[in-house]
């Protein structure tokens, strides 16, 4: 058993191995999928889970982001880590 | 973000998106297909969801109809693939199957029991092959009386060992701890054995009851006040384990006041075929007497999901009667299970009696409650494939 994930602007979240973003060409729709679950993500989601590389931290991601979208860092960054805090609390995220 | 259950048997509200660009024909495609390999098993559960006539080895689908059925589920644009049972690791082109699934698209899943032909070398050729995770089933943190529910000496042993391969294997597990009411006392220690497992998930399923588990449902029925007792201890361990261990949990339907949304609606979200090639709308739709079923022998997949009758006899709301038809919850439960409203009432038609509107709930919950409290009957063992001291 491993700790729990605590996500922060120093983290480095990634998808574990077993949990594919997965491009479904028959339904044309990202979908995140799991061991017996199946996420649809978002717009915004898929823009973030799409950026994780195993590389960048969150406040890293969160500059990108806001630099493309025009909004406030902080703001984004709070937003990253309620979705990928919610996504290791399910074991969808590791570090 | 919306998330969905792959596979018929939690609790989870399905809020899928129902993202129909298409204007016409309005049947979405099923997310996940439950391959039952085979009926075939090394166990004997008593509480074993398959038909009560489970067919011969002789009758199941060769590699070659398999590996078409996973193309056309592909190109149906579902998501996973289950590979269960009976025991799916008792036969001998696994690997090919998950091979060809995995290189067709599809996410897979292993459910199985353990087996003798389960060992560390074949575990680590499937995951490399494309296999994302296995789930293992276990009947108590005690041998001996693990080895009585399941009927199958050695079994717990071996479930061990399995455990142990799949995580040097690098594979995620998910610990399905079957509980009721002969091993309901250790769910405290069982999720303490997820954990020293190094599942990443538990799934906590109380029986329920169709099949073979029906049969013997006054063996199995937990007391409510177990239940209760139950249900803190998963509560408890839920927050203590946040982030740790994720842990689903499955009530007895019969003391819910609302019935399970059974398979995410009958030809909604799944299709299971049976190992003779069985399109079903659930894994135990057979025990329905008038549903006549089509085999992807005779059929393409997208031709049963759309056109067999099996499917389209209960689906959507059409075919409710009331309570279900005039109920707000009915594009939520579905109207639950209809292999229960059957088993339980006579009419497959009928609002799942685990529902409290049902007109038939007090009975049941009554009876159910009765049993509970008496002493438990004799197992009736479901026997059927090999065993682990059996050459095969």
């Amino acid at each position: 058993m491993t700790d729990r994930v605590l996500i922060s602007g120093d983290t480095v979240p990634k998808l574990p191995s077993h949990v594919k973003l997965r491009f479904n060409k028959q339904r044309d729709q990202w979908v995140v999928l799991a061991p017996e679950r199946l996420l649809v993500p978002d717009e915004t989601s898929l823009v973030i889970l799409q950026r994780l590389d195993g590389e960048a931290c969150v406040s890293t991601i969160a500059g990108e982001l806001a630099e493309k979208y025009a909004a406030p860092a902080e703001v984004i960054e709070k937003d990253i880590i309620e979705l990928l805090q919610g996504l290791a609390d399910k074991g969808f995220i590791v570090s | 973000m919306t998330e969905s259950t792959s596979k018929g048997t939690s609790e989870t509200a399905d809020q899928s998106e129902s993202a129909a660009v298409m204007a016409a024909p309005a049947i979405e495609a099923p997310l996940a297909i439950l391959a039952e390999l085979t009926h075939r098993c090394s166990f004997q559960c008593p509480y074993c969801s398959n038909p009560l006539e489970m067919e011969k080895k002789e009758k199941e689908l060769d590699t070659k109809t398999w590996c078409r059925v996973i193309d056309e589920a592909v190109e149906m644009g579902m998501h996973q693939i289950h590979f269960s049972g009976g025991e799916p690791t008792l036969r001998d082109d696994l690997e090919q199957l998950v091979e060809h699934a995995t290189q067709a698209g599809l996410y897979c899943n292993l459910i199985t029991a353990s087996s003798p032909r389960l060992d560390e070398d074949r575990l680590r050729r499937l995951g490399e092959l494309g296999l994302e995770h296995v789930q293992l089933s276990f009947d108590d943190v005690e041998a001996e009386n693990a080895n009585r529910i399941g009927g199958a000496k050695g079994g717990h042993e071996r479930k061990l060992l399995t455990a142990a391969w799949v995580k040097a294997c690098g594979l995620p597990l998910t610990v399905n701890a079957v509980m009721h009411r002969q091993n309901i006392h250790h769910i405290k220690e069982m999720i303490d054995m997820a954990v020293e497992l190094g599942a990443a998930r538990l799934e906590v399923a109380q029986v329920q009851y169709y099949g073979w588990a029906l049969k013997n449902r006054a063996a199995f029925i937990p007391t409510p006040a177990q239940l209760d007792k139950t249900t803190k201890i998963v509560e408890e361990a839920r927050e203590r384990l946040k982030g740790k261990l994720v842990i689903d949990y499955v009530i007895p339907d019969y003391y819910a006041k609302r019935p399970k949304v059974c398979m995410g609606g009958w030809g909604r979200r799944f299709v299971n075929i049976s190992p003779s090639g069985l399109a079903l709308p659930c894994h135990a739709a057979e025990t329905i007497p008038e549903l006549e079923f089509d085999s992807v022998k005779d059929h393409s997949l997208a031709w049963i999901w759309e056109n067999s009758p099996a499917f389209q006899r209960f689906r959507g709301t059409d075919w409710m009667p009331d309570p279900c038809r005039s109920c707000d919850r009915k594009e939520i439960d579905w109207g639950g299970c209809r292999c229960q409203a059957y088993a339980l009432t006579g009419d497959a038609a009928n609002t799942d009696p685990a529902c409290e509107l049902s007109p038939f709930h007090e009975k049941i919950f009554g009876m159910a409650e009765k049993e509970a409290e008496e002493e438990a009957p004799e197992f009736i063992y479901r026997r059927f494939g090999v065993t682990f001291n059996t050459p095969h």
